[in-house]
């Protein structure tokens, strides 16, 4: 038993975050120019496209929010570009590339929490917030401490969620383009932060489209090219694959043998994705509640395709990179014996991308690697900075009373900050094990960030005491128990034993805030409790209806 | 909103229709997708050998293949079908009860 939980655990971190798997020592590459010369129009047209919104972006609104214009086609795009990281891209078809069946079972995970996003959060979230998703949770209830609390599990969030990309780019870039770790990392860093101090939402918007549309078409040129090898015949493939790699490949494998850290993960990874702040962010960008219903239509369609195509990429892999003299790598080959690829296994996709198209389409999937990276930290610093300017500044520091030209102000200056810190955390984290990074993210926004948001929608009874001595108790026992369990009680402090067993806390942390919620509120009965249960059928009125909501603003 | 604006648009059967069946429907279709969702993760800890079961004899194909893509189409449709229904009947339900809101004003 204990085995197979390893198995699941070693296998979901290398998962989770690309860079893990390609591992800690790096070798940098030879200059590969296709894919600098491709990367460099990237980067000339997403400035070209930051200089056009810096001249639309003169309101907080627009900076925040672009002004609500964006339609839910768009959103819909710029959500799929949210979601589809470099870790998912590289990471999942990875996976599929090592353990084939597993790698399926991890995407169904990432895609099943859209859905009920759709059912229950996305058209209330839009009707009663504005900028950021503390907007909802305090709308009846006391802003200095749910402000507080809402801003501190998005800040958390955000700088997790940083680190493990800045990490992963710069190893990835390295890799790739032949950079220095740390230039590549300064690189990211500064381009994200001109993004968007310039040009704000709107820019991050089109960036993300942009992103995804490249993705989504080069990953469609791989997974066509693959099936033409076959004649387009999935029997043939599976046959040839398993010629390679033995039948296993079509069963699922060790990922999900444990049902508490089955269940554990599937709940990080649905309330996970519903409480992410640059997720949520993304509602605000709409103008009324059925853009935002038709937002996460399009981004469920193309993420669900998107992993598809990563399964087809995997098998590809299986195929055609697997043993294949070209992209074995033979130092490693010598010491460990195998069929080790370069790079580690996920760079089966990039590799896969050479054999189906040589240099021109690695170039171009390199290049679509980096702007995927851009695009995703672009997004979250946004959300990082929101939170400091609009919840932190604007509401607690000035109660609600600062003018939106000076909140614009805070919000750059922070996202110049986070920039900063976001590079130095990089940096000082080159060599470090930072698996648990993403996975604390999630567990955080699921234990934190979702209960609180759910529960002032949905349940009356819902008082400011209930939802920060909840909240906080989700926060604090996700990250004890984060600390507390294999990956850092065991991997990187070194201990024999981990004091908590499973790798995700989610289970029990996102209970440990429902009952306190709970328990916490029934048992409130103070005049201001009573204030905000009877404010409640106001908030339900306007999220149900959209009476009263932000609308978007003429352009 | 002024208190009797909020008595009045719930007083409104309009909104007390659209509230009781957008929930409902709502509520229904997270229930399909977490029973969907969790029997495939249940089915894959505790009989992870059904799923791995080849279609035929002589194929390599597993029966977790095909399941597995469905998952990802069913969780699409249901969006489509929550979208569908939700852009004409509860649109236009909504537009009902914001009409007889500003009439009221």
């Amino acid at each position: 038993m204990l085995g197979r939980i390893l198995v699941f655990i070693a296998l979901s971190s290398a998962m989770l975050f690309a860079a893990d798997a390609i591992g800690g020592m790096v070798e940098k590459q030879a200059l590969n120019v296709p894919a600098i010369i491709m990367f460099l129009l990237f980067v000339g047209g997403t400035l070209g496209i930051t200089y056009w919104a810096a001249k639309r972006t003169k309101t907080a609104k627009d900076f925040y929010t672009a002004g609500g214009s964006i339609t839910g086609f768009q959103n819909g795009m710029a959500i799929a570009g949210d979601y589809m990281s470099a870790a998912s891209f590289l990471g999942i078809s990875g996976l599929v590339y090592m353990k084939g069946y597993d790698g399926l079972i991890y995407s169904i995970g990432f895609l099943v929490g859209w859905p009920i996003i759709l059912f229950l959060v996305a058209e209330q979230l839009r009707n009663l917030g504005k900028y950021t998703f503390a907007d909802v949770a305090s709308y009846r209830l006391r802003q200095m401490p749910i402000r507080s609390l809402a801003a501190s599990g998005s800040i958390a969030t955000v700088i997790l969620y940083l680190i493990a990309q800045m990490v992963g780019s710069g190893k990835l870039i390295q890799l790739l383009f032949g950079l220095q770790y740390e230039i590549a990392v300064i690189l990211v860093g500064v381009l994200m932060i001109l993004y968007v101090v310039f040009g704000g939402m709107l820019a991050t918007t089109w960036v993300q489209i942009i992103k995804a549309f490249l993705l989504l078409s080069g990953a469609t040129f791989m997974a066509v090219a693959v099936m033409a090898h076959f004649d387009f015949s999935f029997s043939s493939l599976f046959a040839t694959a398993t010629e390679m790699k033995g039948i296993e490949i079509m069963s699922p494998g060790g990922l999900v043998s444990d049902p508490v850290s089955a269940i554990s993960l599937a709940i990080a990874l649905m309330f996970g994705t519903a409480g992410l702040p640059h997720i949520l962010m993304r509602f605000f960008t709409v103008g009324d509640a059925k853009e935002a219903r038709k937002s996460v239509f399009y981004a469920t369609g193309f993420i669900g395709y998107f992993y598809i195509l990563t399964f087809i990429i995997g098998f590809g892999a299986i195929v055609m990179v697997f043993k294949n003299p070209e992209y074995l790598d033979l130092a490693k080959q010598a010491v460990e014996g195998g069929y080790p690829i370069l790079g580690g296994n996920n760079m089966a996709a990039v590799h896969l991308s050479h054999a189906v198209g040589g240099d021109f389409f690695l170039g171009f999937i390199s290049a679509v690697a980096f702007a995927t990276i851009l695009a995703v930290v672009s997004g979250l610093t946004l959300a990082g900075a929101s939170a400091i300017s609009h919840d932190l500044y604007a509401s607690v520091i000035k109660k609600g009373k600062a003018d939106g030209i000076a909140e614009m102000k805070v919000s750059k200056i922070a996202t110049i900050v986070l920039g900063l810190i976001a590079i130095l955390m990089g940096i000082a984290f080159e060599n470090q094990n930072i698996a648990f990074v993403v996975g604390l993210a999630f567990a955080i926004a699921a234990s934190a960030n979702f209960p609180i948001l759910f529960l002032s929608m949905f349940w009356k009874k819902l008082t400011t005491r209930g939802a920060v001595i909840g909240g906080s108790l989700g926060l604090f026992t996700a990250v004890m128990l984060v600390i507390l369990g294999p990956i850092v009680w065991v991997d990187i402090l070194g201990n024999a034993e981990a004091i908590f067993p499973y790798k995700y806390p989610a289970l029990f942390s996102v209970s440990a805030a429902f009952i306190g919620i709970w328990f916490f509120s029934i048992t409130d009965s103070s005049d201001s409790a009573a204030e905000e249960i009877e404010a409640f059928d106001a908030q339900y009125v306007r999220s149900q209806t959209g009476i009263g909501a932000e609308g978007a603003s003429g352009h | 909103m002024r208190k009797e604006q909020v008595e009045s648009i719930k007083n409104d059967p309009n909104f007390q229709e659209l509230v009781s069946k957008r929930s409902r429907f709502a509520w229904t279709l997270t229930a399909a997708i977490l029973i969907v969702y969790f029997s495939f993760i249940l089915l894959l800890a505790y009989s992870p050998g059904t799923l791995g079961t080849p279609l035929s004899e002589d194929a390599v194909t597993t029966v977790g293949i095909p399941v597995g893509v469905a998952i990802i189409v069913f969780a699409f449709a249901l969006t489509g079908i929550y979208v569908r229904r939700a852009n004409s009947e509860f649109d236009a339900l909504t537009q009902k009860i914001k009409d007889k809101a500003k009439e009221n004003e």
